[in-house]
């Protein structure tokens, strides 16, 4: 670290160091028999400029480690880095770090200018300079007409805003949101989706965004970290969490997914030789670290299959049509298979179709060798 | 005209008939209430422009004399007038003892209340507990320990004494001391219990947010919890200055009969003093304090939950 | 940029300097007058201070005490008839103001019951006084009548309160259901209403019975003479020499308060659970 020192200041050729790094960090909650572990040894690196997305299902620790991160609680054991300083043991107050809280936390007793003002008051900003950053902000959250409103007057998505703008306002080295989103409707939220994402192109400021929602994370991030029960289970692109989820978990958690039973027959780089149920063999990447042996789940997505009337080829899966579902804008097919379990396949609508398929019809599922992904067990 | 009347009749009946259950419910309450609480105070308003009677009581004749002489003093002998110092005196002293207890008891009452908000939450009822069990008890009792404390003999100075910190024990029993540690004693509850209220209603992300935007302990303390707990601020000292002022036995205990306040002059009036109409008049005045008081609470709490501060 | 952090306690964000400790003060002081209370009405000395050894003479004396026994006596018997007919009477207007649409004339009602907790003790004592001195002296009725039923009327909102938050806790469907099985309005009042409520009709007139067993100032101005209650009494002699007797009846009302109010915490610790 005493090397590092100058790196923040004039070396500008060295790497960036990351906007936060967090080391093996542990945080229990509780003791004995009622501890629970909502953190376990979660390591993980955001980078500077980053929209970096925690996603996970509810009570799997998206919160604690935001918390842990704003410095409303401290970890049981473990670091956490905030441009290579050990902010671990530092008050909420002295990190430059701010906070869109899931329920805004708006002030009640002072008005929208006076919430976005807050932070820059505290830190000690000359009055010129406050007046000026409020104006940025509540242009920059188009709220100018509103500043002198109370916030508690003011509607869901409005309060959406100020509470933005009050985060945005000191500058902060990197800004956390806790499912800011979730209160709102539908269409405000698709809005307000597009509209964060503007806002952290335009600051700069690397945002760590939580939410539950898959579909939010998919469109929102650079790079998604997918938690269940305390752990992260796979940091990636929502490219390559979509397309290469690295375990069950991660696969049935975001989108629709096939499980289907393979056998590995060989193993090469990063690259397996798998044999199918229906006995044909396809070559598939491996997630990271994961050396597999033996039967293994791999995944197949409903869109990346396609259904065949009648038997198809040798070696494609072979099943009975058991359910049709009509989606609008696509149709999902329930397929049967010999083994008991039920593959679904989609494929999008075209305009003027008729009916292809019925029930209890025989089919066949086709789909390229890529589309399976083999699974971590 | 009469169709839509009459259809809309059913449920109007039911709602009157209703109302008029609630009232027959509530009917005997407000009657004993009216018998023996509010009604009487009219009959105090009537006696204060009356004319005291020789040996108490009254003679039934109108006359201001009695609210004359709340503030001004006739002497028997020459005649002259004079403001009545010895009624301002206590006045003053009421006003102000009870501003004082108000101030003492916020003073101490806010950490508390806040230290009992801040504990976790299955042991919030206890330390509540801990502080409604006094309130429940004798008020009479609690004067008296607190007597025990404070007099020549008691707890403190034989203490002190002991120590050696002093060799003549300090005369605190009946003087305004007294007072404002009897009062500042038993009414404390009464504003701690409010203040929780409040804080136990306090929105702790809001205390988070203000941390995470830099807020040092004191600033958070100042500008967020302060402000957001006010009403209970208020509600406490409301409900802590209106028994203050109206204290009798108190300063009965504590003050002798050396350091009035309004209620001991009020009690001297129906007893020693023999002139009902000046105790009436006296009953009257502090009621209209506490009642403007009162007054200025609603008004306040009503701007509170109004437009912008 | 120093990377050396001092070891400090993990920050707290509800913390507040110094609040603790004067919140620890609160409760001492609150305490200690009581406890030196209670701890000298055991002194076998002949006045308060000092201590002269433990004995238990003057509970001892004071239950030998024929104006005590008296005293004591009359007060139970006035605050258990104040608990009842306040009781009843809370009850009732509880009934009639919760779970119901506005009515005109209901903030009325609100105003008329809370008015004795609004206006100074002082004040309704000299009312009653000029009142019950007015009606002695036209009918020449005399009595414990007229302290039971003030009494009665400045315990209604102490037992208003309880009663009132029980009922606002309850759910309205139980009786639409009992009406729904048949019941009718009197039977679904006695056997669902009535039983739901008990929690709170027993906490209201609890608190009643206590504060009724405390008051002082009411009961001095219009008891007649041989009216005298125990606080009464005991105001009386605080003008004389107090001898530790004082102690030991304020340690056994105190007592009598306390198990009260610590019942009905548990009890109602108990029914939350
Ligand atoms: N203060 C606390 N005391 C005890 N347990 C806690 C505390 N805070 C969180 N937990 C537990 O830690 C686990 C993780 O909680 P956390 O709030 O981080 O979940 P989350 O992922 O944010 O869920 P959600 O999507 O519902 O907000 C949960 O099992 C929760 O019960
Ligand atoms: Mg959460």
């Amino acid at each position: 670290m005493v090397e590092k020192q100058g790196t923040g200041q004039a070396n500008t050729e060295a790497p960036l160091p990351a906007a936060i790094y967090a080391e093996r960090v542990t945080k229990a909650f509780g003791e004995g028999k009622k501890k629970v572990l909502a953190l376990d040894d979660v390591s993980l690196t955001i980078e500077e400029n980053e929209f970096f997305t925690l996603l996970g299902p509810s009570g799997c620790g998206k919160t604690t480690l935001l918390r842990l991160i704003a410095g409303f609680d401290q970890p049981t054991a473990g670091a956490i880095m905030l441009r290579d300083r050990d902010i671990s043991q530092l008050p909420p107050n002295q990190r430059s770090v701010n906070t869109v809280f899931q329920d805004y936390a708006l002030f009640p007793h002072m008005t929208v200018a006076k919430n976005i003002s807050f932070g820059l008051e505290m830190l000690g900003k000359p009055k010129d300079y406050i007046k000026k950053t409020v104006g940025d902000m509540l242009a920059l959250v188009k709220m100018e007409e509103l500043r002198d409103r109370r916030t508690d007057q003011l509607s869901g998505g409005q309060q959406q805003r100020v509470a933005l703008a009050r985060a945005l306002a000191p500058r902060p080295q990197v800004l956390l949101l806790d499912e800011p989103l979730s209160a709102l409707d539908y269409k405000l939220r698709k809005e307000m989706q597009i509209e964060l994402k503007q806002l952290q192109l335009e600051t700069g400021i690397t945002f760590i965004f939580v939410t539950h929602d898959q579909e939010e994370a998919l469109t929102m991030s650079d790079r998604i970290a997918v938690m269940n029960a305390g752990r992260i289970l796979q940091i990636g692109t929502p490219r390559q969490i979509y397309n290469q989820p690295a375990d069950r978990f991660v696969a049935s958690f975001i989108g629709r997914s096939n499980f289907i039973s393979v056998e590995v027959l060989s193993v090469e780089g990063r690259r397996a030789r798998l044999k199918l149920s229906s006995g044909r063999e396809v070559i598939s990447p491996l997630p990271d670290n994961w050396v597999p042996r033996g039967r293994v789940t791999a995944v197949v997505r409903p869109e990346y299959a396609q259904l065949v009337a009648g038997s198809g080829d040798e070696g494609d899966l072979q099943g009975v049509l058991e359910n049709i579902v009509y989606l609008g804008t696509d149709t999902q097919y329930h397929i049967r298979l010999p083994d008991e379990t039920t593959f679904v396949t989609r494929s999008q609508n075209q305009c003027q179709e008729t009916e292809a398929f019925e029930d209890g019809q025989s089919v066949s599922v086709v789909f390229k060798p890529e589309a399976v992904q083999v699974l971590r067990s | 005209m009469r169709i839509p009347k009459a259809a809309s009749n059913p449920v109007s009946d039911m709602q009157r008939s209703r109302t008029r259950k609630n009232w027959l419910l509530s009917a005997p309450a407000l009657v004993v209430l009216a018998a023996a609480s509010s009604g009487p105070l009219l009959i105090v308003l009537v006696y204060s422009f009356l004319s005291a009677g020789e040996y108490g009581g009254v003679v039934w004749k109108f006359s201001t004399d009695a609210w004359f002489n709340v503030v001004f003093f006739r002497d028997i002998f020459d005649g002259t007038t004079t403001f009545a110092d010895a009624h301002m005196t206590i006045l003053w002293r009421s006003v102000r003892l009870s501003f004082i207890t108000t101030l003492i008891t916020l003073a101490a009452g806010f950490p508390t209340a806040y230290f009992i908000a801040t504990r976790p939450r299955r042991n919030r009822s206890l330390w509540l507990f801990l502080i409604t069990v006094p309130f429940w008890t004798n008020l009479l009792i609690r004067t008296f320990a607190i007597l025990e404390v404070i007099r020549n003999e008691g707890l403190i100075n034989i203490g002190l004494q002991t120590l050696g910190i002093i060799d003549k024990p300090i005369q605190m029993l009946y003087t305004d001391f007294a007072i404002m540690v009897g009062m500042t004693y038993v009414y404390l509850p009464l504003m701690v219990l409010p203040l929780y209220a409040s804080m136990e209603r306090l929105n702790f992300s809001l205390v988070e947010a203000a941390y995470d935007l830099y807020a040092t302990r004191h600033k958070v303390l100042h500008r967020i919890i302060i402000p957001l707990v006010k009403p209970g601020i208020i509600a406490g000292s409301i409900l802590v200055f209106i028994p203050s002022l109206g204290a009798f036995v108190t300063p009965r205990v504590l003050g002798g009969g050396k350091k009035m306040m309004l209620g001991n002059l009020i009690e001297l009036q129906f007893g020693a003093g023999r002139n009902w109409p000046l105790g009436a008049a006296l009953s009257v005045t502090l009621l209209a304090l506490v009642m403007a008081a009162l007054l200025m609470y609603v008004r306040t709490t009503q701007r509170h939950s109004g437009s912008v501060r | 940029m120093i990377p050396f952090i001092k070891k400090r306690p993990p920050f707290s964000l509800k913390r507040q300097p110094g609040f603790g400790l004067i919140a620890g003060l609160c409760f001492v002081m609150l305490y200690a007058p009581i406890i030196t209370l209670v701890v000298y009405s055991f002194n076998a000395g002949k006045y308060i201070s000092p201590w002269e050894g433990f004995s238990l003479q003057w509970y001892v004396a004071a239950w030998g005490n024929e104006a005590v026994q008296d005293a004591t006596m009359r007060s139970l018997f006035l605050a258990v008839q104040a608990g009842i007919y306040s009781t009843v009477l809370a009850t009732m207007a509880a009934l009639g103001t919760t779970r119901t649409r506005p009515f005109r004339g209901l903030m009325a009602i609100y105003a008329m019951i809370n008015q004795p907790l609004m206006v100074p003790e002082i004040v309704t004592a000299v009312a009653l006084l000029i009142l019950f001195a007015m009606i002695k002296s036209l009918t020449g009725i005399q009595g414990m009548f007229y302290l039971v039923i003030a009494h009665t009327a400045f315990c209604i909102p102490f037992a208003y309160l309880p009663i009132r938050a029980r009922l606002e806790g309850m759910d309205l469907n139980l009786e639409t259901a009992a009406a729904d099985l048949y019941a009718t309005p009197w039977k679904t009042f006695w056997r669902v209403t009535l039983p739901l409520l008990f929690p709170g009709i027993i906490a209201g007139s609890m608190l009643a019975f206590v504060i009724s067993l405390d008051d002082v100032v009411i009961t001095e101005f219009i008891k007649s003479s041989g009216q005298e209650t125990l606080p009464t009494y005991m105001l009386g002699q605080l003008r004389r020499v107090v001898t530790p007797e004082i102690n030991a009846i304020s340690t056994v009302l105190l007592g009598l308060s306390i198990s009260v109010v610590c019942l009905l915490f548990f009890v109602e610790r108990r029914s939350r659970k």
